[in-house]
């Protein structure tokens, strides 16, 4: 089988253009079949055949078992993204359908951002006042832009919430 | 019934579909069947409107059959009772709409 792989950096806050990204590369014939770091691996398959469909979630076993019995495959997870893939013929893909589920997979997200930010604003800042460290400045960067992340988030959640205010 | 919350339409359809026991995917053919090929339930929203309805005591798992491993829902009386109010919640604004707007439907 034809493989190849593709190394690409997605920020956390551009999951839906990651997911669009490995959809194009289906519909081109290069389905989805190992995730690393920034590392996507892809196999020749007939072009249009999957949907690809990945989302944040901590480690659940159950999960995987009750997407599998949906006529889903599980194709691995990076940190605490999953991916999955499903026939095109078995009918149409998504992991949410309605506006509250998917407000509650972007607060996931901001936990998990919230709380890696403020750890490292943390270790940031003790190390900033001790002399003997001299890489605080390097947490206190990956917090700004975990925080920054929070903010993008936010602003997706802010949307879907006054769509909902009008209907489901 | 005042004072209960109208529920969303994934919750209305879930507890509807268990009606009778099934598992994951039999709620999500039987949400797609009874409305048409309207409302479809992706599985990620289904998992967790589950686990919820579960917590609630909506909804309980039924005894896991060994031989398929699979899950499968039942309504609780508790849930009957909420899914018959909404019925009746339901039928009360179609009525009050037709009222209004008679003639134009």
């Amino acid at each position: 089988m034809e493989r190849k792989t593709i190394t690409k950096w997605f920020w956390v806050w551009q999951f839906e253009q990651e997911e669009d990204w490995l959809n194009e590369m289906a519909a081109e014939g290069w389905l989805l079949e190992s995730v690393g770091f920034c590392r996507y691996t892809f196999v020749r398959c007939e072009p249009g055949t999957y949907t690809v469909r990945t989302e944040m979630r901590p480690y659940d076993d159950q999960y995987v078992k009750f997407m599998e019995e949906t006529g889903a495959e599980y194709v691995g997870r990076m940190m605490m993204w999953i991916y999955f893939r499903k026939k095109t013929e078995d009918g149409v893909f998504d992991l949410y359908s309605d506006i509250d589920s998917r407000i509650s997979h972007l607060d996931r997200i901001g936990k998990v951002l919230l709380a890696i930010g403020g750890a490292n604003l943390l270790i940031g800042l003790v190390n900033s006042f001790n002399p003997v460290a001299r890489a605080g400045w390097v947490n206190l960067l990956c917090a700004t832009l975990l925080m920054y992340g929070l903010g993008r988030i936010h602003g997706k959640k802010e949307s879907l919430e006054k769509e909902r205010a009008l209907h489901e | 019934m005042p004072g209960i919350p109208a529920l969303t339409e994934s919750t209305y359809y879930i507890l509807l579909s268990l009606h009778r026991p099934r598992h994951g995917y039999g709620i999500m053919q039987q949400t797609e069947e009874l409305s048409g090929g309207r409302v479809r339930l992706a599985a990620g929203t289904l998992y967790g409107a589950l686990n919820t309805l579960c917590d609630k005591g909506w909804i309980v798992l039924k005894t896991v059959d060994e031989d398929s491993r699979r899950k499968e829902y039942q309504l609780t009386d508790k849930g009957r009772e909420i899914l018959i109010n909404e019925v009746k919640r339901l039928k009360e604004l179609a009525r009050n709409g037709e009222m209004v707007l008679g003639e134009e439907l």
